[in-house]
């Protein structure tokens, strides 16, 4: 910032030469900047897969598709915590996105003009709220609301039925993939809410007055003029609410039950990546314990990174199919 | 309060004559900065003692409650002045970092249960139906197993949710070398650790987040330290010790393991205390040891730890039972004080 404003400073224009200086230079800046993330990228997820040899080396394949989980036996394996982590990531997008682009749409078209900012304040609190007072939130009063109440009701209706009886069968206890999943759920709403609000926001009002004089619905509005001008910007949204549901550690290992069980049932305890290892780095006493958390923490990057990838190619091809390139 | 004044000239010139000894360079022994890291279990108890020692013998003591794991290594790294493990080191462990250790507190680790209309103290457990239990061979309370010995209690026929612990703890190796000491299918199947292979149950992360689980869950079972079951008010089992007696968890239950407990033919304090042989004796009884250099490098730091150590034995004891751990009997504590003086040089 401050080296830009100096280019444009009127004593520097005059002198060509020295402003041509100043523009490298601030161009060598930035390309640091950006550069700095990639080489500090590549650092950390060189020294994870480093510390995690030792676990790769003795488990192979089977580290990825083993449930075994046995630190006095010296057994590892990442499945559970995989399979918890995107389902639970899963379970949050579900319920986080249709919640948050209703809150934008109904802050930027919907709700009156002055009540707007206090709601968009209020929002963008929520995500300043500290992890563990969600997870303490969730352990104390979300999860026993939902074994009284959401839980035994959820396996009496549908835990019977065929194909998605697996899912919701087992004992109501309250902790489990389903709890952890609506409390991340809660938590990234904010994230996702508060950047499409923004976005939506930046829809030139011309696009959308042209579709109610057409005699659109706010819904028509929505769905094909405020949604298509936003793609791009609301998926990046969306992406930036799962990276932190994927990551998310603390709220995550008070409601999920920290048990390397693998199990359909989303009324089950499961594990997470984060919650694993944040629970068992402290005491991790062999080397091929610690490696084979250091091992988890380069999953979860293998897993964010496809996860990623996936998106980046759905964009692509939702983009050519609608004839528009970014 | 009139105890620890009386105390304070004799301590301050303990660590006077220490600090005369060791180095001369080492500056007056009121201005020692002390270093410790390790177990949780030992951290509130050890925070008081250094603020009543601070104030008396203007020694600082910076403990940092990494987890034992972290003070092990820590101490062999020679980064700190002492470490703190709730799992002792075997003697050999300790002769390759030239190591000495011995126990400071005693504490104890007690079932805890969430059953409607059992209170604390109603319900007997045996060893083995524990460990049955948690490996999921006895599913429902109303078991013939948990029914017999507990004739005239109303049983539910509902199914037992287990809770253990997710973080590797001390607390978790006392309690599964205990199930490991009485039922021989658990030793030959999750057998002893900071943490184990449980079949099924749910982790909840440090005594708190396992009295947590416990409190909310109807008809669970878990595990947690002594002073969580006091703060929290918390329905505990009366548990069978080795000599055959249902005995509650409390300060004189645990002293009497302690008392009773082998220390005498124990190298290095390498003891676990689980069902120790007392008729009194709680059988999960745990200790946390003090990791010290044998020959360290700053002698008067060295020499500070020691006298801080002994000050905390003798004078500290009191401290310790108003935060719910039990203080050592005084045997034990001319034990180790002697083996401080023959070991630490």
């Amino acid at each position: 910032m401050n080296a830009s404003a100096a280019t444009i400073e009127p004593d520097a224009i005059p002198d060509a030469k020295s402003g041509a200086g100043a523009d490298h230079v601030f161009h060598l800046i930035t390309a640091g900047a950006a550069w700095f993330v990639l080489i500090l990228l590549g650092a950390i997820a060189l020294s994870m897969a480093w510390g995690g040899r030792l676990a790769f080396e003795t488990f192979g394949w089977r580290f990825v598709t083993s449930p075994d989980w046995d630190a006095v036996g010296g057994h590892f394996g990442a499945l559970v915590p995989i399979y918890g982590t995107l389902v639970t990531s899963a379970i949050a997008l579900v319920i986080a996105v249709p919640v948050s682009i209703g809150i934008a749409l109904f802050l930027t078209d919907i709700a009156p003009r002055w009540t707007r900012s206090p709601i968009a304040i209020a929002i963008e609190l929520l995500a300043a709220i500290p992890s563990i007072i969600y997870g303490m939130w969730g352990l104390f009063v979300f999860a026993p609301f939902m074994a009284a109440h959401v839980e035994p009701w959820l396996s009496d209706h549908l835990g019977n039925k065929a194909i998605i009886g697996p899912l919701f069968s087992g004992p109501p206890i309250g902790i489990g993939m389903l709890t952890a999943g609506i409390v991340l759920g809660i938590m990234v709403i904010p994230f996702i809410a508060s950047v499409a609000r923004e976005v939506f926001s930046a829809v030139p009002p011309p696009l959308r007055e042209s579709a109610v004089a057409l005699g659109s619905t706010r819904w028509e509005v929505l769905r094909s003029v405020t949604l298509p001008y936003t793609r791009s910007a609301v998926i990046g949204a969306i992406f930036l609410g799962l990276g932190r549901a994927l990551g998310e550690t603390m709220a995550v290992t008070f409601v999920l039950g920290n048990a390397h069980a693998l199990s359909p049932s989303l009324l089950m305890p499961s594990n997470s990546i984060a919650a694993a290892i944040a629970n068992e780095f402290t005491e991790a006493d062999t080397d091929l314990y610690r490696s084979s958390l250091i091992a988890l923490g380069f999953l979860l990057f293998i897993v964010t990174l496809i996860v990623l990838t996936i998106a980046k190619l759905l964009l692509l091809r939702i983009n050519k199919q609608m004839g528009r390139t970014h | 309060m009139n105890k620890l004044l009386l105390a304070l000239p004799a301590v301050a010139l303990l660590v006077a004559c220490h600090n005369q000894a060791g180095n001369a360079g080492g500056g007056a022994a009121s201005g020692a900065q002390i270093t410790g890291a390790g177990s949780t279990f030992v951290y509130p108890v050890l925070s008081a003692w250094a603020a009543d020692y601070q104030k008396q013998s203007g020694s600082s003591i910076n403990y940092q409650s990494i987890g034992s794991g972290g003070g092990i290594s820590q101490v062999e790294a020679g980064t700190v002045d002492f470490g703190a493990t709730d799992q002792p080191l075997k003697p050999d462990e300790l002769a390759k970092n030239n190591l000495a250790q011995f126990p400071v507190v005693v504490g104890g680790i007690v079932p805890v249960v969430n059953i409607a209309g059992i209170d604390a103290g109603k319900l007997k457990l045996t060893g083995p139906i524990l460990a049955d239990i948690y490996q999921g061979k006895i599913k429902n309370w109303n078991d013939p197993a948990i029914v017999k010995i507990n004739p005239g209690v109303n049983l539910p026929s509902s199914a037992i949710s287990t809770v253990h612990r997710s973080d590797g703890s001390g607390t978790t190796f006392n309690f599964t070398h205990y199930l490991g000491q009485v039922s021989p299918a658990w030793k030959a199947g999750p057998g002893e650790g900071k943490t184990v292979d449980w079949a099924g149950g749910i982790g909840g992360k440090g005594n708190e987040g396992v009295a947590g689980y416990v409190k909310q869950l109807p008809n669970s079972l878990g595990y947690v330290e002594y002073a969580y079951v006091m703060q929290n008010h918390m329905a505990y089992a009366l548990l069978q010790n080795a000599a055959g007696q249902f005995v509650a968890p409390s300060a004189d239950t645990f002293a009497a393991a302690a008392a009773t407990a082998d220390w005498r033919n124990a190298q290095d304090f390498n003891l676990v205390m689980t069902n120790a042989p007392g008729p009194q004796a709680y059988p999960i009884a745990a200790s946390t040891f003090i990791l010290l250099p044998k020959q360290p490098k700053d002698k008067a730091k060295s020499n500070a730890v020691v006298a801080f150590f002994k000050y905390s034995l003798e004078k500290g004891q009191a401290e310790a039972s108003k935060l719910d751990y039990v203080p050592l009997p005084d045997d034990l504590v001319k034990q180790i004080e002697s083996y401080i003086s023959q070991n630490v040089k």
